[in-house]
């Protein structure tokens, strides 16, 4: 074992002894010092965590979410120095956390604010400009073959939990006990400038958005939207996306035609 | 208009010569006044109130992100402020080839905002794919110099830049080192040619740590290829024989130890940028601004007393 992979292996690790070959200039053992290392990695760790999932720290408390991320960091440390996406399977581990399955939407609500740090570091992408999107829609011929292409930051999650009531009642003092948990909610995540807005939304339009992203036409996507959701809206929902300007390019059929912003 | 431009000019109007010949290509544009470590919190004040700062500093791998608001007040603090990017992921030490991926997304960030300097750590902080989030110390002898000087010759060809090394706080040494930490900084630029970031909280903090005179630690340094000071608090726990071991927290105000050691290594170097860095418990923004107009002070008084700086050799010599 080399010298780095016997210092680093202690550090997630708190089973493991202090790595030999260490010295300090008192003779006082330097498994303290160590210490320091195994420390700093941890808490800077748990501290990420806790920056990006504050709401789910809120919903269970501090202690409890500290020792929470300690178990999911010391399994799954970071593979990246970039730290803003650190903790993406932190909702799947949740998930599975058996002290936390008496908080059944604990899950979902990370997973709205992990969606949140990704839309808000999203890249900047300009929409289509408005008479390119109305000249498309109001040919039927396109329409059937029309791909419709959103802004980065678009993200959507159905929850059988109330996640947007959870995460919007912790951005105040707003009395929790307000919020029924167990109502179905479905979520549209994005930027706007450069704000990240949190939308609740019908079924049917994010399963709509979720075909949109996931490469289907659009009236296929509606198709599929309405099947789910048979009071789902086609033209408010791409209302709503044009007010938020979030469609960002267009495709024509299988071969890419796309019209330029 | 900069806000850096009035000083730079007193400055040359003081007659001060750059501390080395060489020096010039690292510091020519980052101005020898104290900066802000830039924190999101701080963004839309910073924009709004025109603040006379010499320059910001930011870590790189908060900015490897495609877009959204960092980079969006970033563009427009840059127009404005004089920028350093300081990376403390790159894991310069690590016993294993550099990750290109990083040094990659590095070489598109100094390009997208051409930053006035590019700093990175002596340390690792990554091991086997798995990113530890810490700067973690080496032993310093032939091997790992040889490691740390071919991994500075790529990032520094690979950037098509020069460098700055940061001197780490440390919490152990280790039986396998067989420098000390000045001489080996000293062989490491010598060799490479990459600038010396001096952290003098560091400086103190690692001296405390291991029972060195801080002073003497200083001048043991390359002081002639300085490129900027770093300035920070540390927070104070006992080791296991009771004495006292600093931990480089960045989240507290600079202690007056770290203050004294400031002036002392000022009057080795003559004024040099000096960044203070809070990156933890961040106070208000006019508690830090009033924290680096300590440092500016102190970088006026030498420049306003004309006062030449003297080589490290000099120093040696004379003492």
């Amino acid at each position: 074992m080399n010298s780095q992979t016997s210092f680093a292996t202690p550090l997630l690790d708190p089973e493991q002894p202090c790595p030999s070959g260490l010295t300090t200039w008192n003779h006082s053992d330097p498994a303290v010092r160590y210490g320091v290392y195994r420390n700093n990695v941890v808490v800077s760790l748990i501290d990420a965590l806790a920056d990006t999932y504050p709401v789910v720290q809120q919903l269970v408390g501090e202690v409890f979410f500290r020792a929470m991320a300690k178990v999911f960091a010391l399994v799954n440390p970071p593979l990246s120095a970039v730290m803003a996406y650190y903790g993406q399977g932190f909702a799947n581990f949740i998930a599975s956390f058996e002290p936390a399955a008496s908080v059944p939407y604990l899950s979902d609500v990370a997973r709205l604010e992990m969606a949140r740090v990704l839309a808000y570091h999203a890249a900047d992408v300009p929409p289509l400009a408005n008479a390119t999107l109305q000249q498309a829609l109001t040919d039927a011929h396109q329409l059937m073959h029309l791909r419709i292409g959103l802004h980065p930051s678009v993200q959507v999650l159905a929850s059988p939990y109330a996640v947007v009531s959870l995460w919007t009642v912790h951005q105040s003092d707003a009395a929790l006990a307000a919020v029924n948990p167990d109502v179905p909610q479905s979520v549209l995540v994005f930027r706007h400038a450069l704000e990240v807005n949190t939308l609740k939304l019908a079924p049917g339009a994010v399963i709509f958005i979720h075909m949109l992203l996931s490469g289907q036409p659009l009236m296929a996507a509606a198709n599929q939207a309405i099947l789910q959701d048979s009071a789902f809206d086609l033209s408010s929902t791409l209302a709503l996306l044009l007010r938020w300007q979030l469609i960002t390019h267009l495709t024509m059929g299988e071969k890419n035609h796309e019209h330029a912003h | 208009m900069l806000a850096n431009s009035s000083e730079a000019s007193t400055m040359s109007s003081n007659g001060l010569k750059p501390a080395a010949p060489d020096l010039g290509s690292v510091t020519a544009s980052l101005p020898k006044r104290a900066g802000v470590g830039l924190k999101p919190e701080h963004f839309q004040e910073i924009l709004a109130n025109r603040l006379d700062i010499g320059f910001f500093e930011i870590h790189a791998e908060n900015y490897m992100v495609p877009g959204g608001p960092f980079h969006h007040y970033l563009t427009r603090i840059c127009e404005r402020y004089p920028l350093s990017i300081h990376g403390v992921g790159l894991s310069i030490g690590v016993d294993a080839p550099l990750n290109v991926q990083h040094l990659n997304a590095l070489q598109t960030l100094l390009q997208r905002y051409q930053p006035h300097a590019f700093s990175e750590h002596l340390a690792w902080s990554s091991h086997g794919g798995t990113f530890l989030n810490d700067l973690l110390p080496l032993p310093y002898n032939t091997t790992t110099l040889q490691r740390v000087c071919d991994h500075i010759d790529q990032v520094q060809s690979h950037l098509g830049r020069r460098m700055l090394l940061e001197n780490p706080a440390t919490y152990v040494e280790f039986l396998a080192s067989t420098w000390d930490e000045g001489a080996y900084l000293t062989e490491v630029v010598r060799r490479t040619g990459c600038g010396l970031l001096l952290d003098v909280n560091n400086v103190h903090v690692s001296s405390v740590n291991h029972g060195r005179d801080a002073h003497a630690t200083i001048r043991s340094m390359p002081l002639s290829q300085v490129g900027e000071i770093h300035l920070a608090g540390f927070a104070q726990q006992l080791d296991a024989n009771g004495d006292q071991l600093l931990i480089d927290s960045h989240g507290a105000p600079v202690a007056q130890a770290v203050w004294d050691l400031y002036a002392f290594t000022l009057k080795l170097t003559g004024p040099k940028p000096t960044l203070l860095e809070r990156d933890n418990d961040i106070p208000a923004w006019p508690v830090l601004l009033a924290e680096a107009s300590v440092a500016q002070r102190q970088l006026m008084t030498l420049c306003e007393a004309g006062q030449p700086h003297i080589s490290a050799v000099t120093v040696e010599v004379t003492e």
